[in-house]
Protein backbone atom coordinates (compact mmCIF):
# COMPACT_ATOMS: atom_id res chain seq x y z
CA UNK A 1 0.00 0.00 0.00
CA UNK A 2 1.32 3.37 -0.96
CA UNK A 3 0.74 6.50 1.07
CA UNK A 4 -0.75 4.99 4.21
CA UNK A 5 -3.59 7.31 5.34
CA UNK A 6 -4.09 8.32 8.95
CA UNK A 7 -5.20 5.05 10.48
CA UNK A 8 -6.48 6.58 13.68
CA UNK A 9 -9.20 8.63 12.03
CA UNK A 10 -12.70 7.19 12.31
CA UNK A 11 -14.67 7.10 9.08
CA UNK A 12 -17.73 5.53 10.68
CA UNK A 13 -18.77 6.03 14.28
CA UNK A 14 -21.91 4.22 15.38
CA UNK A 15 -23.03 4.66 18.98
CA UNK A 16 -26.01 3.24 20.82
CA UNK A 17 -27.99 2.51 17.68
CA UNK A 18 -31.36 0.73 17.85
CA UNK A 19 -33.53 0.11 14.83
CA UNK A 20 -37.15 -0.91 15.11
CA UNK A 21 -39.55 -1.44 12.25
CA UNK A 22 -43.14 -0.48 13.01
CA UNK A 23 -46.44 -1.00 11.25
CA UNK A 24 -49.59 0.85 12.25
CA UNK A 25 -47.91 2.46 15.25
CA UNK A 26 -46.77 -0.87 16.73
CA UNK A 27 -43.20 -2.11 16.79
CA UNK A 28 -43.12 -5.24 14.64
CA UNK A 29 -39.42 -6.10 14.65
CA UNK A 30 -36.45 -4.98 16.61
CA UNK A 31 -33.86 -5.30 13.86
CA UNK A 32 -30.88 -3.89 15.76
CA UNK A 33 -30.24 -3.28 19.43
CA UNK A 34 -27.41 -1.44 21.17
CA UNK A 35 -24.98 -1.25 18.25
CA UNK A 36 -21.61 0.44 18.85
CA UNK A 37 -18.98 0.28 16.14
CA UNK A 38 -16.04 2.38 14.99
CA UNK A 39 -14.50 1.90 11.57
CA UNK A 40 -11.16 3.54 10.89
CA UNK A 41 -9.97 5.03 7.63
CA UNK A 42 -8.71 2.44 5.16
CA UNK A 43 -10.19 -0.53 7.01
CA UNK A 44 -11.96 -3.43 5.34
CA UNK A 45 -14.74 -4.50 7.71
CA UNK A 46 -17.12 -7.39 7.07
CA UNK A 47 -20.50 -7.76 8.75
CA UNK A 48 -21.39 -11.42 9.06
CA UNK A 49 -24.34 -13.25 10.57
CA UNK A 50 -27.33 -15.39 9.69
CA UNK A 51 -30.29 -13.99 7.76
CA UNK A 52 -32.35 -11.73 9.96
CA UNK A 53 -29.44 -10.55 12.11
CA UNK A 54 -29.76 -7.04 10.69
CA UNK A 55 -26.42 -6.85 8.88
CA UNK A 56 -27.98 -5.32 5.75
CA UNK A 57 -30.02 -3.00 7.97
CA UNK A 58 -26.82 -1.85 9.65
CA UNK A 59 -25.24 -1.19 6.24
CA UNK A 60 -28.28 0.85 5.21
CA UNK A 61 -28.07 2.85 8.43
CA UNK A 62 -24.45 3.71 7.67
CA UNK A 63 -25.51 4.75 4.15
CA UNK A 64 -28.47 6.82 5.46
CA UNK A 65 -30.91 4.85 3.35
CA UNK A 66 -32.85 4.33 6.58
CA UNK A 67 -32.72 6.25 9.88
CA UNK A 68 -32.00 4.75 13.31
CA UNK A 69 -34.75 4.65 15.96
CA UNK A 70 -32.20 5.62 18.61
CA UNK A 71 -28.50 6.45 18.71
CA UNK A 72 -26.31 8.15 16.14
CA UNK A 73 -24.40 7.29 12.99
CA UNK A 74 -21.54 9.56 11.99
CA UNK A 75 -19.58 9.31 8.79
CA UNK A 76 -16.46 11.39 8.23
CA UNK A 77 -17.26 13.35 11.38
CA UNK A 78 -20.76 14.39 10.36
CA UNK A 79 -24.21 12.82 10.56
CA UNK A 80 -24.79 10.09 7.97
CA UNK A 81 -27.51 12.21 6.36
CA UNK A 82 -25.08 15.06 5.69
CA UNK A 83 -22.55 12.56 4.34
CA UNK A 84 -25.11 11.19 1.88
CA UNK A 85 -26.05 14.68 0.70
CA UNK A 86 -22.30 15.32 0.35
CA UNK A 87 -22.14 12.24 -1.91
CA UNK A 88 -19.53 10.47 0.17
CA UNK A 89 -20.87 6.97 -0.44
CA UNK A 90 -20.41 4.33 -3.08
CA UNK A 91 -22.88 1.45 -2.93
CA UNK A 92 -22.82 -2.02 -4.48
CA UNK A 93 -25.84 -4.28 -4.11
CA UNK A 94 -26.33 -8.01 -4.57
CA UNK A 95 -27.76 -7.32 -8.04
CA UNK A 96 -25.53 -5.13 -10.24
CA UNK A 97 -28.45 -2.66 -10.84
CA UNK A 98 -27.05 -1.50 -14.16
CA UNK A 99 -29.40 0.42 -16.44
CA UNK A 100 -29.92 -1.53 -19.64
CA UNK A 101 -30.50 1.62 -21.67
CA UNK A 102 -27.01 2.84 -20.88
CA UNK A 103 -23.73 1.48 -22.18
CA UNK A 104 -21.18 0.22 -19.67
CA UNK A 105 -19.37 3.55 -19.78
CA UNK A 106 -22.57 5.57 -19.41
CA UNK A 107 -23.56 3.50 -16.40
CA UNK A 108 -20.29 4.45 -14.73
CA UNK A 109 -20.92 8.09 -15.65
CA UNK A 110 -24.31 8.18 -13.91
CA UNK A 111 -23.08 9.44 -10.51
CA UNK A 112 -20.79 11.93 -12.26
CA UNK A 113 -23.79 13.36 -14.13
CA UNK A 114 -25.69 13.66 -10.87
CA UNK A 115 -22.75 15.56 -9.44
CA UNK A 116 -22.83 17.91 -12.43
CA UNK A 117 -19.27 17.15 -13.49
CA UNK A 118 -18.13 18.56 -16.86
CA UNK A 119 -18.50 16.24 -19.84
CA UNK A 120 -14.81 15.86 -20.64
CA UNK A 121 -13.97 15.20 -17.02
CA UNK A 122 -16.73 12.55 -16.84
CA UNK A 123 -15.21 10.85 -19.85
CA UNK A 124 -11.75 10.69 -18.29
CA UNK A 125 -12.99 9.54 -14.89
CA UNK A 126 -15.26 6.82 -16.32
CA UNK A 127 -12.36 5.42 -18.34
CA UNK A 128 -10.06 5.45 -15.32
CA UNK A 129 -12.64 3.54 -13.31
CA UNK A 130 -13.24 0.97 -16.06
CA UNK A 131 -9.49 0.47 -16.38
CA UNK A 132 -9.34 -0.01 -12.62
CA UNK A 133 -11.77 -2.95 -12.84
CA UNK A 134 -10.05 -4.10 -16.05
CA UNK A 135 -13.08 -3.60 -18.31
CA UNK A 136 -11.68 -0.75 -20.40
CA UNK A 137 -12.26 -2.51 -23.70
CA UNK A 138 -15.90 -3.20 -22.85
CA UNK A 139 -16.93 0.40 -22.29
CA UNK A 140 -19.12 0.49 -25.42
CA UNK A 141 -20.94 -2.74 -24.56
CA UNK A 142 -24.37 -2.92 -23.04
CA UNK A 143 -24.89 -4.67 -19.68
CA UNK A 144 -26.69 -7.68 -21.20
CA UNK A 145 -23.56 -8.48 -23.20
CA UNK A 146 -21.51 -9.03 -20.04
CA UNK A 147 -21.34 -11.98 -17.64
CA UNK A 148 -22.61 -11.65 -14.06
CA UNK A 149 -19.14 -11.12 -12.64
CA UNK A 150 -18.31 -8.46 -15.22
CA UNK A 151 -21.59 -6.66 -14.52
CA UNK A 152 -20.73 -6.57 -10.83
CA UNK A 153 -17.31 -5.12 -11.71
CA UNK A 154 -19.06 -2.35 -13.65
CA UNK A 155 -21.17 -1.71 -10.54
CA UNK A 156 -17.97 -1.42 -8.50
CA UNK A 157 -16.48 0.99 -11.04
CA UNK A 158 -19.65 3.09 -10.79
CA UNK A 159 -19.54 3.02 -6.98
CA UNK A 160 -15.93 4.23 -7.00
CA UNK A 161 -16.46 6.90 -9.66
CA UNK A 162 -17.09 9.65 -7.12
CA UNK A 163 -14.00 8.53 -5.18
CA UNK A 164 -16.17 8.06 -2.10
CA UNK A 165 -14.92 8.15 1.48
CA UNK A 166 -16.57 4.81 2.05
CA UNK A 167 -17.70 1.91 -0.10
CA UNK A 168 -20.72 -0.05 1.15
CA UNK A 169 -21.17 -3.52 -0.33
CA UNK A 170 -24.28 -5.59 0.39
CA UNK A 171 -23.59 -9.26 -0.40
CA UNK A 172 -22.18 -8.19 -3.77
CA UNK A 173 -21.08 -11.66 -4.82
CA UNK A 174 -23.93 -13.65 -3.29
CA UNK A 175 -25.40 -14.41 -6.70
CA UNK A 176 -22.13 -15.58 -8.28
CA UNK A 177 -20.72 -19.11 -8.48
CA UNK A 178 -17.89 -20.08 -6.13
CA UNK A 179 -15.10 -19.76 -8.73
CA UNK A 180 -16.20 -16.33 -9.89
CA UNK A 181 -16.70 -15.26 -6.30
CA UNK A 182 -13.11 -16.11 -5.37
CA UNK A 183 -11.83 -14.22 -8.40
CA UNK A 184 -13.98 -11.23 -7.49
CA UNK A 185 -12.68 -11.36 -3.91
CA UNK A 186 -9.10 -11.01 -5.13
CA UNK A 187 -10.26 -8.23 -7.45
CA UNK A 188 -11.87 -6.28 -4.60
CA UNK A 189 -8.75 -6.65 -2.48
CA UNK A 190 -6.62 -5.31 -5.33
CA UNK A 191 -8.96 -2.32 -5.79
CA UNK A 192 -9.03 -1.69 -2.03
CA UNK A 193 -5.22 -1.60 -1.93
CA UNK A 194 -4.98 0.57 -5.03
CA UNK A 195 -7.55 3.14 -3.89
CA UNK A 196 -7.24 3.01 -0.09
CA UNK A 197 -11.05 3.29 0.18
CA UNK A 198 -12.69 2.22 3.44
CA UNK A 199 -14.96 -0.76 2.73
CA UNK A 200 -17.89 -2.15 4.71
CA UNK A 201 -18.88 -5.52 3.32
CA UNK A 202 -21.98 -7.58 4.18
CA UNK A 203 -21.73 -11.32 3.62
CA UNK A 204 -22.96 -14.62 4.99
CA UNK A 205 -19.88 -16.51 3.84
CA UNK A 206 -17.28 -17.06 6.54
CA UNK A 207 -14.37 -17.75 4.14
CA UNK A 208 -15.18 -14.64 2.15
CA UNK A 209 -15.31 -12.46 5.26
CA UNK A 210 -12.00 -13.77 6.61
CA UNK A 211 -10.17 -13.60 3.29
CA UNK A 212 -11.20 -9.99 2.63
CA UNK A 213 -11.32 -8.24 5.96
CA UNK A 214 -9.05 -6.59 8.45
CA UNK A 215 -11.86 -7.08 10.98
CA UNK A 216 -14.94 -9.33 10.97
CA UNK A 217 -17.99 -8.10 12.88
CA UNK A 218 -20.03 -11.12 14.01
CA UNK A 219 -23.74 -10.51 14.53
CA UNK A 220 -26.57 -12.55 16.08
CA UNK A 221 -30.28 -12.39 15.30
CA UNK A 222 -33.48 -11.36 17.12
CA UNK A 223 -32.66 -8.69 18.01
CA UNK A 224 -29.59 -7.99 15.89
CA UNK A 225 -26.53 -7.41 18.07
CA UNK A 226 -22.78 -7.42 17.61
CA UNK A 227 -21.58 -10.45 19.53
CA UNK A 228 -17.90 -10.27 18.65
CA UNK A 229 -15.38 -8.42 16.56
CA UNK A 230 -12.65 -10.72 15.24
CA UNK A 231 -9.34 -9.22 14.12
CA UNK A 232 -7.86 -10.89 11.06
CA UNK A 233 -4.07 -10.95 11.51
CA UNK A 234 -3.31 -12.02 7.93
CA UNK A 235 -0.71 -10.03 6.02
CA UNK A 236 -1.18 -8.04 2.82
CA UNK A 237 -1.31 -8.53 -0.04
CA UNK A 238 -3.45 -11.62 0.17
CA UNK A 239 -3.74 -14.12 -2.64
CA UNK A 240 -4.77 -17.71 -3.34
CA UNK A 241 -2.00 -18.95 -1.05
CA UNK A 242 -3.57 -17.02 1.83
CA UNK A 243 -6.53 -19.41 1.66
CA UNK A 244 -4.17 -22.28 2.50
CA UNK A 245 -2.37 -20.71 5.44
CA UNK A 246 -2.95 -22.31 8.87
CA UNK A 247 -3.66 -18.87 10.34
CA UNK A 248 -6.45 -18.41 7.79
CA UNK A 249 -8.12 -21.61 9.00
CA UNK A 250 -7.68 -20.52 12.59
CA UNK A 251 -9.55 -17.27 11.96
CA UNK A 252 -12.26 -19.09 10.00
CA UNK A 253 -12.75 -21.39 12.98
CA UNK A 254 -12.76 -18.46 15.37
CA UNK A 255 -15.48 -16.67 13.36
CA UNK A 256 -17.51 -19.86 13.09
CA UNK A 257 -17.36 -20.39 16.85
CA UNK A 258 -18.34 -16.79 17.46
CA UNK A 259 -21.36 -17.29 15.20
CA UNK A 260 -22.30 -20.49 17.02
CA UNK A 261 -21.95 -18.83 20.41
CA UNK A 262 -24.25 -16.05 19.22
CA UNK A 263 -26.88 -18.57 18.12
CA UNK A 264 -26.08 -18.06 14.49
CA UNK A 265 -24.87 -21.58 13.73
CA UNK A 266 -26.17 -25.06 14.53
CA UNK A 267 -27.13 -26.09 18.10
CA UNK A 268 -29.96 -24.21 19.76
CA UNK A 269 -31.01 -22.12 16.76
CA UNK A 270 -32.62 -23.82 13.79
CA UNK A 271 -34.06 -22.58 10.57
CA UNK A 272 -33.46 -22.66 6.84
CA UNK A 273 -31.17 -19.64 6.81
CA UNK A 274 -29.02 -21.07 9.58
CA UNK A 275 -28.68 -24.36 7.70
CA UNK A 276 -27.56 -22.48 4.64
CA UNK A 277 -24.95 -20.67 6.67
CA UNK A 278 -23.76 -23.91 8.24
CA UNK A 279 -23.31 -25.37 4.76
CA UNK A 280 -21.30 -22.33 3.74
CA UNK A 281 -19.13 -22.62 6.82
CA UNK A 282 -18.21 -26.17 5.97
CA UNK A 283 -16.68 -25.02 2.70
CA UNK A 284 -14.01 -23.08 4.57
CA UNK B 1 -33.47 -18.80 -37.01
CA UNK B 2 -30.97 -19.33 -34.26
CA UNK B 3 -30.67 -16.31 -32.06
CA UNK B 4 -27.30 -14.69 -31.62
CA UNK B 5 -25.43 -15.98 -28.59
CA UNK B 6 -24.66 -13.10 -26.27
CA UNK B 7 -21.00 -12.29 -26.72
CA UNK B 8 -20.05 -12.77 -23.09
CA UNK B 9 -16.48 -11.89 -22.41
CA UNK B 10 -15.43 -11.16 -25.97
CA UNK B 11 -15.52 -7.93 -27.94
CA UNK B 12 -18.44 -7.68 -30.35
CA UNK B 13 -18.17 -9.58 -33.61
CA UNK B 14 -18.34 -7.41 -36.73
CA UNK B 15 -21.76 -7.21 -38.38
CA UNK B 16 -22.26 -9.68 -41.24
CA UNK B 17 -22.06 -8.35 -44.81
CA UNK B 18 -24.95 -6.61 -46.53
CA UNK B 19 -25.76 -9.45 -48.95
CA UNK B 20 -25.80 -11.92 -46.11
CA UNK B 21 -28.11 -9.73 -44.05
CA UNK B 22 -30.58 -9.34 -46.96
CA UNK B 23 -30.50 -13.10 -47.50
CA UNK B 24 -31.35 -13.67 -43.86
CA UNK B 25 -34.19 -11.14 -43.98
CA UNK B 26 -35.70 -12.94 -47.00
CA UNK B 27 -35.40 -16.28 -45.22
CA UNK B 28 -37.07 -14.71 -42.18
CA UNK B 29 -40.07 -13.24 -43.99
CA UNK B 30 -40.57 -15.92 -46.66
CA UNK B 31 -42.86 -18.22 -44.60
CA UNK B 32 -45.22 -15.38 -43.65
CA UNK B 33 -45.44 -14.20 -47.27
CA UNK B 34 -46.02 -17.77 -48.49
CA UNK B 35 -48.91 -18.27 -46.05
CA UNK B 36 -50.47 -14.94 -47.03
CA UNK B 37 -50.26 -15.60 -50.78
CA UNK B 38 -51.47 -19.18 -50.26
CA UNK B 39 -54.60 -18.09 -48.38
CA UNK B 40 -55.48 -15.50 -51.04
CA UNK B 41 -54.95 -18.13 -53.76
CA UNK B 42 -57.11 -20.76 -52.03
CA UNK B 43 -59.82 -18.16 -51.45
CA UNK B 44 -59.90 -17.27 -55.16
CA UNK B 45 -59.95 -20.94 -56.22
CA UNK B 46 -62.71 -21.82 -53.73
CA UNK B 47 -64.95 -18.92 -54.88
CA UNK B 48 -64.57 -20.00 -58.52
CA UNK B 49 -64.87 -23.74 -57.91
CA UNK B 50 -68.03 -23.52 -55.79
CA UNK B 51 -69.47 -20.52 -57.66
CA UNK B 52 -70.07 -18.56 -54.45
CA UNK B 53 -72.17 -15.48 -55.08
CA UNK B 54 -70.40 -12.13 -54.68
CA UNK B 55 -73.08 -10.99 -52.18
CA UNK B 56 -71.85 -13.66 -49.75
CA UNK B 57 -68.09 -13.50 -50.33
CA UNK B 58 -66.52 -11.71 -53.29
CA UNK B 59 -63.38 -13.22 -54.85
CA UNK B 60 -60.06 -11.49 -54.11
CA UNK B 61 -59.86 -10.55 -57.78
CA UNK B 62 -63.26 -8.83 -57.55
CA UNK B 63 -62.19 -6.94 -54.43
CA UNK B 64 -59.01 -5.91 -56.25
CA UNK B 65 -61.04 -4.71 -59.21
CA UNK B 66 -63.39 -2.71 -56.93
CA UNK B 67 -60.36 -1.18 -55.25
CA UNK B 68 -58.86 -0.04 -58.56
CA UNK B 69 -62.22 1.14 -59.93
CA UNK B 70 -63.09 3.17 -56.82
CA UNK B 71 -59.58 4.31 -55.93
CA UNK B 72 -60.07 7.98 -56.85
CA UNK B 73 -63.45 8.07 -58.58
CA UNK B 74 -67.02 6.76 -58.51
CA UNK B 75 -69.58 6.97 -55.74
CA UNK B 76 -67.08 5.91 -53.08
CA UNK B 77 -63.56 7.29 -53.70
CA UNK B 78 -61.69 4.86 -51.43
CA UNK B 79 -58.31 6.55 -51.19
CA UNK B 80 -59.82 9.80 -49.91
CA UNK B 81 -62.00 7.83 -47.50
CA UNK B 82 -59.01 5.97 -46.09
CA UNK B 83 -57.06 9.21 -45.76
CA UNK B 84 -59.91 10.93 -43.93
CA UNK B 85 -60.35 8.01 -41.54
CA UNK B 86 -56.60 7.76 -40.93
CA UNK B 87 -56.61 11.46 -40.10
CA UNK B 88 -59.34 10.96 -37.50
CA UNK B 89 -57.57 7.92 -36.06
CA UNK B 90 -54.26 9.80 -35.83
CA UNK B 91 -55.97 12.76 -34.16
CA UNK B 92 -57.54 10.42 -31.63
CA UNK B 93 -54.22 8.64 -31.12
CA UNK B 94 -52.48 11.92 -30.33
CA UNK B 95 -55.20 13.23 -28.01
CA UNK B 96 -55.63 9.91 -26.18
CA UNK B 97 -51.87 9.36 -25.84
CA UNK B 98 -51.22 12.86 -24.50
CA UNK B 99 -54.08 12.53 -22.01
CA UNK B 100 -52.89 9.05 -20.99
CA UNK B 101 -49.32 10.29 -20.50
CA UNK B 102 -50.43 13.32 -18.50
CA UNK B 103 -52.57 11.25 -16.12
CA UNK B 104 -49.86 8.56 -15.82
CA UNK B 105 -47.21 11.10 -14.79
CA UNK B 106 -49.58 12.74 -12.30
CA UNK B 107 -50.76 9.47 -10.85
CA UNK B 108 -47.27 8.04 -10.43
CA UNK B 109 -46.00 11.21 -8.77
CA UNK B 110 -48.80 11.84 -6.30
CA UNK B 111 -50.40 8.92 -4.48
CA UNK B 112 -53.46 11.10 -3.70
CA UNK B 113 -54.01 11.68 -7.39
CA UNK B 114 -53.91 7.94 -7.97
CA UNK B 115 -56.72 7.33 -5.49
CA UNK B 116 -58.78 10.16 -6.94
CA UNK B 117 -58.27 9.52 -10.65
CA UNK B 118 -57.94 5.76 -11.05
CA UNK B 119 -61.58 4.83 -10.25
CA UNK B 120 -62.81 7.43 -12.74
CA UNK B 121 -60.41 6.14 -15.39
CA UNK B 122 -61.52 2.55 -14.83
CA UNK B 123 -65.16 3.63 -15.04
CA UNK B 124 -64.43 5.49 -18.30
CA UNK B 125 -62.81 2.35 -19.67
CA UNK B 126 -65.86 0.28 -18.78
CA UNK B 127 -68.19 2.42 -20.92
CA UNK B 128 -69.18 0.50 -24.06
CA UNK B 129 -67.66 2.46 -26.91
CA UNK B 130 -70.70 1.79 -29.13
CA UNK B 131 -72.84 3.63 -26.61
CA UNK B 132 -70.60 6.66 -26.31
CA UNK B 133 -70.12 7.25 -30.05
CA UNK B 134 -73.55 8.81 -30.74
CA UNK B 135 -73.18 11.00 -27.64
CA UNK B 136 -69.80 12.30 -28.81
CA UNK B 137 -71.35 12.94 -32.23
CA UNK B 138 -73.90 15.14 -30.48
CA UNK B 139 -71.32 16.87 -28.29
CA UNK B 140 -68.62 17.65 -30.83
CA UNK B 141 -70.75 17.90 -33.97
CA UNK B 142 -71.67 14.94 -36.12
CA UNK B 143 -69.81 16.26 -39.18
CA UNK B 144 -66.83 17.49 -37.18
CA UNK B 145 -63.92 14.99 -37.38
CA UNK B 146 -63.25 15.86 -33.72
CA UNK B 147 -66.25 13.76 -32.65
CA UNK B 148 -64.59 10.67 -34.21
CA UNK B 149 -61.21 11.61 -32.79
CA UNK B 150 -62.67 11.75 -29.30
CA UNK B 151 -64.11 8.24 -29.61
CA UNK B 152 -60.68 7.01 -30.72
CA UNK B 153 -59.00 9.02 -27.94
CA UNK B 154 -61.22 7.44 -25.29
CA UNK B 155 -60.17 3.97 -26.49
CA UNK B 156 -56.49 4.92 -26.63
CA UNK B 157 -56.37 6.68 -23.27
CA UNK B 158 -56.71 3.68 -21.00
CA UNK B 159 -53.98 1.31 -22.22
CA UNK B 160 -51.52 4.20 -22.48
CA UNK B 161 -52.34 5.50 -19.00
CA UNK B 162 -52.21 2.08 -17.31
CA UNK B 163 -49.03 0.91 -19.03
CA UNK B 164 -47.08 4.13 -18.58
CA UNK B 165 -48.09 4.30 -14.91
CA UNK B 166 -46.80 0.78 -14.50
CA UNK B 167 -43.54 1.64 -16.26
CA UNK B 168 -43.01 4.74 -14.14
CA UNK B 169 -43.70 2.99 -10.84
CA UNK B 170 -42.42 -0.55 -11.32
CA UNK B 171 -38.76 0.31 -10.93
CA UNK B 172 -36.32 -2.04 -9.22
CA UNK B 173 -36.22 -0.94 -5.55
CA UNK B 174 -32.42 -1.27 -5.61
CA UNK B 175 -32.31 1.27 -8.47
CA UNK B 176 -34.13 3.77 -6.26
CA UNK B 177 -31.77 3.00 -3.35
CA UNK B 178 -28.82 3.52 -5.68
CA UNK B 179 -30.13 6.92 -6.73
CA UNK B 180 -30.82 7.83 -3.09
CA UNK B 181 -27.26 6.89 -2.13
CA UNK B 182 -26.14 9.52 -4.65
CA UNK B 183 -28.59 12.02 -3.12
CA UNK B 184 -30.38 12.27 -6.46
CA UNK B 185 -33.42 14.56 -6.67
CA UNK B 186 -36.92 13.25 -7.50
CA UNK B 187 -36.55 14.99 -10.84
CA UNK B 188 -33.27 13.19 -11.58
CA UNK B 189 -34.82 9.85 -10.63
CA UNK B 190 -37.72 10.57 -12.98
CA UNK B 191 -35.47 11.58 -15.85
CA UNK B 192 -32.73 9.00 -15.49
CA UNK B 193 -34.64 5.97 -14.17
CA UNK B 194 -38.42 6.16 -14.34
CA UNK B 195 -38.86 7.55 -17.86
CA UNK B 196 -36.39 5.17 -19.58
CA UNK B 197 -37.92 2.33 -17.58
CA UNK B 198 -41.39 3.32 -18.82
CA UNK B 199 -40.44 3.58 -22.51
CA UNK B 200 -40.92 -0.12 -23.38
CA UNK B 201 -44.28 -0.09 -21.55
CA UNK B 202 -45.31 3.03 -23.46
CA UNK B 203 -44.41 1.58 -26.85
CA UNK B 204 -46.27 -1.66 -26.13
CA UNK B 205 -49.34 0.41 -25.27
CA UNK B 206 -48.87 2.50 -28.39
CA UNK B 207 -48.93 -0.62 -30.59
CA UNK B 208 -52.29 -1.64 -29.14
CA UNK B 209 -53.45 1.95 -29.36
CA UNK B 210 -52.85 2.21 -33.14
CA UNK B 211 -55.41 -0.52 -33.83
CA UNK B 212 -57.79 0.84 -31.20
CA UNK B 213 -57.66 4.33 -32.69
CA UNK B 214 -58.81 3.05 -36.08
CA UNK B 215 -61.60 1.02 -34.50
CA UNK B 216 -62.66 4.11 -32.54
CA UNK B 217 -62.70 6.33 -35.62
CA UNK B 218 -64.69 3.82 -37.72
CA UNK B 219 -67.20 3.15 -34.92
CA UNK B 220 -67.70 6.91 -34.64
CA UNK B 221 -68.35 7.09 -38.38
CA UNK B 222 -70.95 4.34 -38.19
CA UNK B 223 -73.20 6.60 -36.18
CA UNK B 224 -73.38 9.26 -38.83
CA UNK B 225 -71.37 12.13 -40.18
CA UNK B 226 -69.91 13.31 -43.45
CA UNK B 227 -69.52 10.58 -46.06
CA UNK B 228 -66.19 9.95 -47.71
CA UNK B 229 -64.83 8.05 -44.74
CA UNK B 230 -64.26 4.28 -44.36
CA UNK B 231 -67.11 3.79 -41.88
CA UNK B 232 -69.65 5.53 -44.11
CA UNK B 233 -68.43 3.70 -47.23
CA UNK B 234 -68.87 0.36 -45.43
CA UNK B 235 -72.44 1.24 -44.35
CA UNK B 236 -73.49 2.67 -47.72
CA UNK B 237 -71.89 0.07 -50.00
CA UNK B 238 -73.26 -2.80 -47.90
CA UNK B 239 -76.79 -1.43 -48.07
CA UNK B 240 -76.32 -1.09 -51.85
CA UNK B 241 -75.19 -4.77 -51.88
CA UNK B 242 -71.83 -3.69 -53.33
CA UNK B 243 -69.91 -6.03 -51.06
CA UNK B 244 -66.82 -5.91 -53.26
CA UNK B 245 -66.54 -2.22 -52.35
CA UNK B 246 -67.25 -3.02 -48.68
CA UNK B 247 -64.42 -5.52 -48.64
CA UNK B 248 -62.12 -3.11 -50.43
CA UNK B 249 -62.89 -0.45 -47.83
CA UNK B 250 -62.20 -2.91 -45.00
CA UNK B 251 -58.94 -3.86 -46.69
CA UNK B 252 -57.87 -0.22 -46.85
CA UNK B 253 -58.79 0.25 -43.20
CA UNK B 254 -56.58 -2.72 -42.35
CA UNK B 255 -53.73 -1.31 -44.42
CA UNK B 256 -54.06 2.00 -42.57
CA UNK B 257 -53.93 0.12 -39.25
CA UNK B 258 -50.87 -1.87 -40.29
CA UNK B 259 -49.04 1.28 -41.40
CA UNK B 260 -49.67 2.92 -38.04
CA UNK B 261 -48.45 -0.22 -36.29
CA UNK B 262 -45.28 -0.39 -38.39
CA UNK B 263 -44.62 3.28 -37.68
CA UNK B 264 -44.63 2.43 -33.96
CA UNK B 265 -42.30 -0.51 -34.57
CA UNK B 266 -39.84 1.86 -36.26
CA UNK B 267 -40.24 4.32 -33.39
CA UNK B 268 -39.48 1.49 -30.99
CA UNK B 269 -36.26 0.54 -32.77
CA UNK B 270 -35.18 4.14 -32.65
CA UNK B 271 -36.16 4.82 -29.03
CA UNK B 272 -35.29 1.56 -27.25
CA UNK B 273 -32.67 -0.33 -29.28
CA UNK B 274 -31.35 -1.64 -25.94
CA UNK B 275 -34.55 -3.43 -24.95
CA UNK B 276 -34.83 -7.24 -25.15
CA UNK B 277 -37.98 -7.10 -27.31
CA UNK B 278 -36.15 -5.13 -30.00
CA UNK B 279 -32.81 -6.93 -29.72
CA UNK B 280 -34.38 -10.31 -30.42
CA UNK B 281 -35.66 -9.15 -33.80
CA UNK B 282 -32.14 -8.49 -35.08
CA UNK B 283 -31.50 -11.17 -37.69
CA UNK B 284 -28.28 -13.07 -37.17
Amino acid sequence: MTDQPDRAASVVRISGVDKEFSAGGRVVTTALSGIDLDIRRGEFVSLIGPSGCGKSTLLRLIGDLIAPTAGSVEVNGKPAHAARLGREYGMVFQAPVLFEWRSVEDNVKLPLELLGMARSERETRARQMLDLVELGEFRGHHPHQLSGGMQQRVAIARALALQPAILLMDEPFGALDEMTRERMNSEVLRIWQQTGTTIVFVTHSIPEAVFLSTRVVVMSPRPGRITRVVDVPLGQPRNDDTREEPRYFQVVTEVREALRAGGGLGGESTGASDDRLAAEGRVG
Amino acid sequence: MTSAAPSVGVPLAPRPGRAKRIGRSVAYYAPAIAVFVGVIGLWEIAIRAFEVRAVIVPAPSAIGAALVENWGAGRWPLFDAARATLFEALGGLVIGTLAGLAVAFGVSRWANARDAVLPAAIAANAIPIIAIAPIFNAWFGVTNPLSKMMVAALLVFFPVMINVTRGLTQVEPAAIELMRSYAASEWAVLRKVRVPNALPFFLTALKVATTLSLIGAIVGEYFGGASGVIGRVVVQSASALRFDVTWAAILLGAVAGISLYLAVVLLERWLIPWHASVRREEPG
